[in-house]
């Protein structure tokens, strides 16, 4: 098994957070992880992206020119990225932000109305959660209890009220997502 | 007769601390530095820290004083000396760490070493030696050299439209909050002298009692840089330097 | 027990390992892409556990002249910075190495020249292998290629400039420091007490006690004679450590028809390379050099007998490059490929430059 996942939106949106419980529930898995930003400035308002691979074998690059799976959270990330899936790859978009959907035919199309839900939740913050249970679903790359274990391994203690909510938002992403 | 059968027979009246070694000096006859060091040796050996005292010589004219005082020295960069005094003393904190600057090192290249050092309160000790002048290089301007005065950088006297104005260092040094005593004194007589002594004890002291950094500014001669007589050369600066570095106490947090 | 597998940055790792190895001081100043290395530090407040000092510098000059100040003490110091801030360091290091004094220095590489920018390059591999600042010196280089050397480079820097008495340098970039993998942290370590420092470095300044000599910490000879003594000395040193201290990994390189020569981050991308290539049927290796200095020209010279070309793949306009083509001599074609500017050239880039430039 390896995965080679690209998350990509805006900066705020909680991108680089929702890469890195994906990385340590890899870690939890036992499996190979790295977990690679575009970092700088560009975490504050403007595009942020980062590559995250899930290996059962040593990972060479952390840098990759195509992916498996790209996670798609706003429209330029979708023009950066959707030529970069693997044919047979899987691409899931959140449909609010994205006013001209992908348009390729050999990759498997997703869409989550993750903003939309948060929105219903009253939680912004569980927008990232919700896509990465769209993302578990189609893809159970790792065990949903490993990603509770790595939250609360990650999570500050003041803040491990929240878990149950993260899970819950976890599996509502995985209801919610839909092939286009 | 040896030196030590000299001695033998005669009365002991006054002598040279044991830390300041036979080693020539190589600063020219009439200069500060001399007597400065004299201080500095028997201000350790009277505090009994001759094992745990390391000094930090500076870029210019005293870059060589580990020649001539017996204790561990490292020689820093020009300018840098409180950045090292930084690192040691937290390194080691019951050691008595002080730097020893003339006032191209301090109070030019390192201003914002010795600014920075002295405001975070470092428990280190700054010991100053303001002539106004750049000595080793052979009398260039310096940040201290006097409005009008005469170098080989400044040959026809300091202009303010040229290169601004002398800076008092040691009264800006006296506004930081880190600091525990900031001092000016001179050399230029037995009773100068004596007063600079006492003014070295107490910096060093406070560094060992973690007081806060210190600062003590010794306005010296430099009779070759100046060109005079080393005689001409005290008269001068008592004439013109102190009163652009008045001398006295400018903080002391003990006195409060 | 079990070691637990965490998952950090690189940057975390190196800040991490300095405390579990007893590292008695670092001083740095804030620089993206590094600036984690402080904030892990001063988040952990290691004064309070292991006794370490971190502190704050007011600018690059100034933290490279503690860690020369500390270093003269026989202490284990270090600092870290990127690119304009390793420039701005250059003259202390230069002191430092004068004075044959051991410390680590991190270099977490960002694209320049100048303000440049802060994406990852590998552009100061001159800067680091050939001394850097005035005078004839050498700075150990070690090159990790992964978050886990992240942490175990603090050790091995700190053993080798003690070992040798000179500056070691781990040579990163933006992207080792800032990226996330598993990593097993060394076990803690107790820092060496004043009384085993003064023991181990006699030649420290530590406060003069009457069974020696004071130590004089000093490049400064003005004797001629002197100097050149000193610098003879320097150039033997030198040349134990080229002899005793060479590290490479070799990567599928028993069966290459050719190679690729590539450092740090680049390893990896070129390791990737090496995947796409040989499922197209071309047979590569890679030579990894993991001290650039000591480079590893003994087993590049023999690769050199052995393959039709190499490949110097680095994040600069050629730098290392020079050093495979001095080393081959001209038996094979030798040629570059990089990208500029912070772009970290992506695997299937490799791929076609090694077609275009070397295959044909």
């Amino acid at each position: 098994m390896k995965e080679e996942i690209i998350i990509a939106g805006f900066g705020g949106q909680g991108v680089l957070s929702m890469g890195k419980i994906l990385a340590y529930s890899g870690l939890m898995d036992g499996k190979e992880v790295t977990w690679m930003p575009a970092y700088g400035p560009e975490q504050r308002g403007g595009t942020a992206n980062v590559t995250v691979i899930v290996s059962d074998e040593k990972i060479s690059s952390p840098i990759l020119s195509t992916y498996d799976i790209a996670i798609i959270l706003n429209q330029p990330s979708l023009e950066k990225f959707e030529s970069k899936v693997k044919p047979g790859g899987i691409l899931i978009y959140d449909g609010y932000g994205i006013i001209n959907p992908p348009t390729r035919k050999d990759i498997g199309v997703y869409c989550i109305d993750a903003m939309d839900e948060a929105t219903e939740m009253k939680n912004t913050k569980a927008f990232n959660m919700i896509v990465l249970g769209g993302l578990l679903k189609i893809k159970p790359m790792v065990a949903i209890e490993s990603v509770l274990k790595g939250l609360k391994k990650t999570l500050p203690v003041r803040h491990h009220h929240l878990i149950p909510m993260n899970e819950q938002a976890i599996i509502r992403g995985g209801e919610i997502i839909r092939k286009q | 007769m040896t030196k030590e059968e000299i001695i033998s027979q005669g009365t002991l009246a006054y002598k040279k601390p044991t830390l300041l070694n036979d080693t020539q000096m190589h600063y020219c006859p009439g200069c500060s530095h001399g007597v400065v060091h004299k201080l500095v040796a028997e201000v350790i050996e009277e505090m009994g820290m001759e094992d745990k005292a390391l000094g930090i010589s500076p870029v210019g004219c005293a870059v060589f004083i580990y020649k001539y005082i017996d204790i561990d020295w490292e020689e820093a960069a020009h300018g840098r000396a409180p950045a090292l005094a930084t690192a040691m003393k937290r390194l080691w904190n019951d050691r008595l760490v002080f730097t020893y600057q003339g006032d191209g090192d301090l109070a030019c290249i390192g201003t914002g070493e010795t600014i920075h050092a002295l405001n975070r309160g470092e428990n280190i000790t700054i010991i100053f030696i303001n002539n106004a002048i750049y000595g080793m290089t052979g009398g260039q301007m310096a940040p201290t050299t006097l409005m009008g005065m005469k170098t080989s950088t400044s040959p026809f006297g300091r202009d303010a439209k040229l290169h601004g104005y002398p800076l008092h260092i040691t009264e800006i040094a006296a506004t930081l909050e880190g600091t525990a005593y900031v001092s000016r004194q001179s050399v230029e007589s037995v009773a100068a002298i004596r007063k600079a002594k006492k003014a070295i004890r107490k910096a060093f002291d406070y560094s060992m009692a973690g007081k806060g950094s210190n600062l003590v500014e010794i306005v010296s001669t430099c009779n070759s840089g100046w060109k005079m007589s080393p005689e001409k050369a005290n008269e001068w600066m008592k004439e013109n330097m102190f009163d652009y570095y008045p001398k006295g106490d400018l903080k002391d947090i003990g006195a409060e | 027990m079990e070691k637990e597998v965490l998952l950090m940055k690189g940057n975390e790792a190196i800040a991490l390992a300095a405390i579990r190895y007893g590292v008695d001081g670092y001083f740095g100043y804030p620089i993206t892409p590094q600036s984690e290395i402080l904030e892990t530090l001063t988040l952990e407040k290691p004064w309070e556990t292991t006794g370490m000092v971190v502190l704050q510098a007011e600018s690059e000059v100034a933290s490279i002249n503690m860690v020369y100040g500390g270093a003269g003490t026989g202490k284990k110091v270090m600092t870290s910075s990127s690119s304009p801030g390793m420039s701005l360091m250059q003259e202390g290091v230069s002191y430092i190495a004068g004075a044959e004094l051991p410390c680590l220095l991190v270099n977490v590489m960002r694209g320049g020249p100048g303000l440049g920018t802060i994406q990852p390059s590998q552009a100061d591999y001159f800067q680091s292998v050939k001394g850097g600042g005035h005078g004839d010196y050498r700075v150990i280089t070690l090159a990790p290629n992964s978050v886990q050397e992240m942490a175990d480079f603090v050790k091995l820097g700190f053993d080798l400039a003690f070992k040798y008495r000179n500056p070691a340098l781990i040579l990163s970039d933006g992207v080792i420091g800032q990226m996330m993998e598993k990593i097993v942290l060394p076990e803690q370590v107790k820092r060496r007490t004043d009384e085993e420092v003064v023991k181990q470095c006699p030649w420290a300044a530590t406060g003069h006690t009457k069974d020696r000599k004071p130590n004089w910490i000093t490049s400064l000879e003005l004797s001629p004679e002197e100097m050149e003594k000193n610098n003879i000395r320097f150039q033997e040193k030198y040349k134990e450590i080229e002899k005793n201290e060479v590290l490479y990994e070799e990567i599928q390189c028993e069966d290459a028809d050719y190679l690729i020569v590539a450092f740090g981050s680049m390893a990896r991308i070129g390791s990737k390379a090496i995947e796409i290539a040989r499922e197209q049927g071309i047979k590569v290796g890679l030579l990894r050099p993991i001290t650039l200095w000591p480079f590893p020209k003994d087993i590049i010279s023999e690769y050199a007998d052995k393959v039709k070309g190499m490949l110097s793949l680095e994040i600069n306009a050629g730098q290392m490059v020079e050093d495979v083509r001095l080393t081959v001599n001209g038996r094979i074609p030798v040629e570059h490929f990089g990208r500029l500017g912070g772009i970290v050239p992506d695997p299937d880039k490799v791929v076609e430059a090694l077609k275009a430039k070397i295959i044909q």
